[in-house]
Formats: structure tokens, C-alpha cells, sequence
């Protein structure tokens, strides 16, 4: 162990205003962990749009009407297992086992984008039904607040993708590392946020 | 790296005790199944109150968030963990605030209004 280093272990004696910066990675890991929680707090936003006007239907259908449980229940599952999944490519990640990785993250993009193909069915099917995005004040929010999941859900697909070709062009470089760790932190609060999508637009429809 | 990490806090999803720990995925799968099972179970059955349902499933969903949160981004109250702590305890008070805050007011607002259709027949 370096000088340097000795001085950051926390037996040291030296006090922790006199340790210096934290390394990148810590600093990183909490700067995204920052990003992801303004990102919950647009969604809490939406939400709270979502349940404001969940019952101003003009007319038109209701949650109860709309949502087919099953299908929801596809979906959830999916996302849950490619959180697992996530995780174990992290650690596949952190072990620098190439040929893990890959295969975890495989399935993991698989999930995915099954979640993202059901998703679409659902919503091609209730435009085609009527009930788009414009019939009413409900059926706006519920496009907007289960769309920019959707969104998100998709971004992460393309990021892991990159993330996937910079392992294969640059190898398990510390950045890389980083960047993937970040991807992991980014997908498992995807599925918090889809927790709370399921109970209160599925599940709390009336 | 591991005792620069212990004396400078630790950044999320890193599990303190394994790096190489694939049991913690394990456990919160175990865990969040059965949650989730039973939220959609709630929302089917007949066999609970139903004007209680809502509660039941908030209990189930705020239950799977924390399995999430421990299981899968390894956040928790240790020590080395307490930016993250912070933060996220922020995060939560300002999402219960703008949910709740503007479910309340909506709801006040709406009280305090008249109804759409008096308003259209008022007008005629």
C-alpha cells in the first residue's frame, strides 16, 4: 500500500478534512445517485399530474375500462427479472468475465426491449381503439407519465448498447467500469419508478 | 481501493460486504416476487375490504421500492453510506410533497368549486 494510501484508510489518525478529494468513483456513483433522484422527482411530478386528473375521463373510457391486468403483470415481470439480470452483469463487470457480461446484459436488453415491444401493443391498441393521447385530460396524462418510462426505458436500451461496444473496442477500462455502474444504478431505479407506474395507474385504476 | 472507499463514504450500488456477490439479486428477487404477486392479487380479489385495497397496495408498492433500494442499489443507513442516505431522504420528501401537496390542493380546489354542469346551466 502507497503513503497515499495509507493516509485515506480510516485508522489513519488523520482527520477526514486533511484526507483529500474521495476517489472518482465514489464521486461519480453520488453524482449520478443525485441525477436519478431529480429524476424521480420529474416523475413525482407526473404522478401527481396522473392523479389529479385521473378521473376526468370527458366522456371517454375509464382506467378501469382501458387496462388489461395481465398484460401489466408481463410487463412487471419482465422489468423485475432484467433488474436481476442487471445485477448480475454488474458483477460480471466488476470481475472483468467478458463472456458473463455479455450474457447477462444479453438477456438483460432482451427483457427489456420485450417490456418495450408489449408497452407499444398497448399503446397502438388503444390509439387504434380511440382512446389516444388527445380524448382527454386522463388519457393525456396517462400517455405522458407511462411514456416518459417508455422513454427512459429506451434510452437505457441504446446506453447499454454503447456500453456494450466500448467494452468490446476499449476492454474493461476503470472509465468504463465507471459508465457501466452507472448504467446498473440508472435501469434499477427504472424498475422503482415502474413500481410506483403499476400501483397507482394499473392497479389503483377505478 | 477498498480502504480509500471505507474512509470516503461509499457511492450507491456498491455492496458493502461482497463485491462479488451475487446472493443480495437473489434475496431481492425473492422478496420483490412475492410483493409483486400480491400487489396485483389485492387488486383482483374480492376477499379484502375493498375500501381498503388502496392502502394495502401502498403498504405492498412502498414495501417492493424499499426491497429495490436495499437489494438491488445496496443503499442503507451504514456508516460510510450517509450522502446517500441524505440525498435520497431528500428525494423522497420532495416527491411526498409535490404528490400529496398537489392531490390536497387539487381536492380543496375541486371542493370549493362548483361543479362543471351547474356552471354550464347557469350559463344558458
Amino acid at each position: 500500500m502507497s503513503a497515499a494510501e495509507n493516509a485515506l484508510a480510516p485508522d489513519s489518525g488523520i482527520p477526514l478534512s486533511l484526507r483529500g478529494p474521495a476517489p472518482v468513483r465514489v464521486v461519480a456513483g453520488f453524482g449520478f445517485w443525485l441525477f436519478l433522484l431529480s429524476d424521480i422527482i420529474l416523475f413525482a411530478a407526473l404522478f401527481a399530474a396522473y392523479s389529479v386528473l385521473s378521473g376526468s375521463t370527458a366522456g371517454g373510457p375509464t382506467a378501469a375500462e382501458l387496462f388489461d391486468k395481465k398484460h401489466v403483470f408481463a410487463e412487471t415481470l419482465c422489468l423485475l427479472a432484467s433488474s436481476v439480470t442487471c445485477g448480475f452483469g454488474s458483477l460480471a463487470v466488476q470481475r472483468t468475465d467478458a463472456r458473463a457480461m455479455y450474457f447477462w446484459m444479453g438477456i438483460t436488453f432482451l427483457l427489456g426491449a420485450t417490456f418495450l415491444t408489449l408497452e407499444g401493443r398497448e399503446f397502438a391498441g388503444m390509439v387504434s381503439a380511440g382512446a389516444g393521447p388527445s380524448h382527454s385530460a386522463f388519457l393525456s396524462a396517462f400517455f405522458t407519465l407511462v411514456g416518459t418510462h417508455g422513454l427512459h426505458v429506451t434510452l437505457g436500451l441504446v446506453w447499454l448498447l454503447i456500453m456494450l461496444l466500448q467494452v468490446t473496442t476499449l476492454g474493461f477500462q476503470p472509465m468504463v467500469g465507471r459508465r457501466f455502474f452507472a448504467f446498473g444504478l440508472f435501469w434499477h431505479a427504472l424498475d422503482i419508478v415502474w413500481i410506483g407506474v403499476f400501483t397507482i395507474v394499473y392497479l389503483g385504476a377505478k | 481501493m477498498d480502504r480509500q472507499v471505507l474512509a470516503q463514504g461509499r457511492a450507491p450500488g456498491v455492496d458493502a460486504r461482497d463485491q462479488h456477490n451475487a446472493r443480495s439479486y437473489l434475496i431481492g428477487l425473492l422478496y420483490a416476487l412475492p410483493l409483486t404477486g400480491a400487489s396485483f392479487w389485492a387488486a383482483t380479489t374480492s376477499f379484502v375490504y375493498a375500501p381498503a385495497v388502496p392502502v394495502l397496495l401502498a403498504v405492498l408498492a412502498i414495501a417492493q421500492m424499499g426491497v429495490h433500494l436495499a437489494f438491488f442499489l445496496h443503499i442503507s443507513s451504514a456508516p460510510d453510506q450517509t450522502n446517500n442516505f441524505l440525498a435520497l431522504a431528500f428525494g423522497v420528501f420532495v416527491t411526498g410533497l409535490i404528490v400529496f401537496g398537489s392531490m390536497m390542493i387539487m381536492s380543496h380546489l375541486n371542493h370549493n368549486m362548483m361543479s362543471m354542469d351547474q356552471l354550464m346551466r347557469m350559463q344558458r
